[in-house]
């Protein structure tokens, strides 16, 4: 089936929507003037400049990259064993367990923030990394979770048998069969997870200090004092950083099969 | 209990721990938080009393407020379902290698800041942004309107927001599709309208009521686009309980907010759910 003139149209429009506000904010970074414009004649570095400048966004670029690796890190090698167990195991409370770990999919980030917020003030760490990291490790968990879970669930049993019949004592089964079979679901969650933790900005708003300000927080602290072509350009950066970052996991992964679960058909 | 019980619980010991001691612990506490009492001068007074609630429920500010959330939320869902649902389709019928790129285009904007993107909006939306001065050009306004600080506005950049996620969820049940059904319908002589109305909207239907709940949640909660583009004039449940929580610092009544937000949405969540499935059922039954 062919799509109508219609069909052509409406698509377009859709796409246009889709890209306009990003492709402004990209235009107006480029702008010469000292006061938001789309530069028509002239092209100007200038705002890309005074970023480098600016050390504020430049150190909360830092802390987003170390919050997110330690974050998704972390998420993974609790999810490993969890996933393992959920795919191969029957015990009690084996469904209502996978339930509670997708949980904070479900649970809106501003609560999460405000339940943090209460929590570390009353443990009185608030505003640490340490509170920051373990925030996102909840929010990611579950994308982490759904990645290693469907490696583990679609691996071949018949092989770790194998391994065991051979005389592999279980060590070595997991060292050598069953690790390495998951490994691509471990580095697709920790993407996904990745991706996740380092757009978190409802929840981090809550808990994270003047130290330990993510990018994105930043940002939104700013945007709420005045929007110019500054934050424009931050914004342009961020968005040149997340297109490349899609290029690469789409070339060795693919971006449908991480998002809709199916391969390129 | 036998081996594989010992085994299954060992391995899952360290997530749970994790998450009863981080997830569960914190909501728990925030719930008896919002129970508490508040002054000005002494904080959080650690008492049992229902006030917090009683003062949201009572004062016609708050109920204004939670309003305008769900209306927002209904309305950004509508159009989400309106927009969303025929692009998946048209995605569908696409060719390769139209459709594989087209579909990173949905995606993309997924992985891109929500600040980054609301911040396209503002400048879209303002006064001198590009859609009131069309709207002025089109002689719909007598003069440019700017749009921020409206939930025109928030509606929009909301959309945008979570749009992808309907095309998702409807991609994802038109990928079950049979299309030898489509080709069936029309070579038995029905037409365009006909084929969409009785055989393709019936199978995508699931995926439409699935993204209507993503969309409608996250609507409903969202913050960061809804404090940007509706600023301190026009807020929403979540802007109200972050200016509690950071602003007046009455933690209590900010707690009660974020319980009311959540129960709110997760009793429109689990009706709806209960809805599709009877529905579904008859449709199974008959």
């Amino acid at each position: 089936m062919r799509n109508g003139p219609l069909a052509v149209v409406f698509h377009a429009v859709f796409v246009v929507f889709l890209l306009a506000p990003m492709v402004l904010v990209c235009l107006v970074a480029f702008t010469p003037e000292g006061f938001l414009s789309i530069p028509t004649t002239r092209f100007s570095l200038r705002w890309f400049e005074r970023v480098a400048q600016y050390p504020d966004f430049i150190a909360a670029f830092r802390t987003s990259l170390f919050v997110a690796t330690a974050a998704s890190l972390i998420a993974v090698l609790f999810a490993v064993p969890a996933a393992l167990a959920i795919a191969r195991y029957r015990f009690t409370g084996r469904e209502a367990l996978n339930a509670f770990f997708m949980a904070p999919l479900m649970i809106p980030h501003l609560v999460l923030g405000i339940a943090f917020l209460r929590f570390y003030s009353l443990l009185g760490i608030s505003g640490t990394m340490a509170g920051l990291i373990i925030g996102h490790v909840v929010v990611v968990f579950p994308f982490a979770m759904r990645m290693v879970l469907a490696a583990a669930t679609g691996m071949d049993k018949r092989i770790e048998d194998a391994a065991t019949a051979l005389g592999a004592d279980r060590i070595t089964t997991y060292r050598r069969i069953v690790i390495p079979l998951i490994i691509p679901g471990m580095a697709s969650g920790f993407a996904l997870a990745f991706i996740q933790s380092f757009d978190e900005v409802t929840m981090t708003v809550f808990i994270a200090s003047a130290t330990t300000t993510t990018l994105p927080v930043r940002m939104f602290t700013y945007i709420q004092d005045s929007i110019d072509p500054l934050i424009c350009a931050v914004s342009a950066l961020l968005i040149l950083f997340t297109v490349l970052a899609m290029l690469v996991i789409d070339r060795f992964y693919g971006l449908q099969r991480l998002f809709i679960g199916e391969d390129k058909s | 209990m036998n081996a594989q019980e010992h085994q299954g619980w060992l391995l899952v010991a360290p997530a749970t721990l994790l998450f009863v001691g981080i997830v569960a612990t914190p909501l728990a506490m925030t719930l008896l938080l919002s129970f508490n009492g508040w002054s000005s001068t002494q904080g959080i007074v650690p008492t049992l009393t229902v006030q917090n609630y009683a003062e949201i429920l009572s004062d016609s500010f708050f109920a204004e407020i939670f309003l305008r959330t769900l209306r927002i939320a209904l309305w950004v869902t509508l159009i989400c379902v309106l927009i969303g649902a025929p692009e998946a389709y048209i995605l569908r019928r696409m060719r390769e290698p139209w459709r594989s790129s087209f579909i990173l285009v949905v995606i993309g904007p997924l992985l891109v800041s929500v600040v980054a993107r609301t911040l396209g909006w503002a400048l879209l939306l303002g006064g001198n942004g590009l859609i009131p001065l069309a709207l002025h050009r089109l002689g719909l306004t007598s003069s440019p309107v700017s749009l921020m600080f409206t939930e025109t506005g928030v509606v929009i950049a909301l959309v945008h927001v979570l749009v992808p996620f309907m095309v998702l969820s409807v991609w994802a049940s038109l990928a079950r599709m049979d299309p030898a059904t489509e080709r069936a319908a029309q070579s038995l002589g029905a037409s365009q309208i006909t084929i969409f109305l009785r055989i393709v909207l019936p199978q995508a239907m699931p995926g439409i009521l699935s993204g209507g709940i993503i969309v409608f949640s996250l609507a409903a909660s969202a913050f960061a686009t809804p404090a940007i583009i509706g600023g301190r004039r026009l807020k929403v449940a979540s802007t109200l309980a972050y200016d509690e929580f950071l602003n007046t610092l009455n933690w209590p009544l900010g707690a009660a907010i974020a319980v009311l937000l959540l129960v709110g949405i997760v009793a429109i969540v689990v009706g709806w759910n209960r809805f599709i499935e009877r529905r579904y059922s008859q449709v199974f039954a008959s």
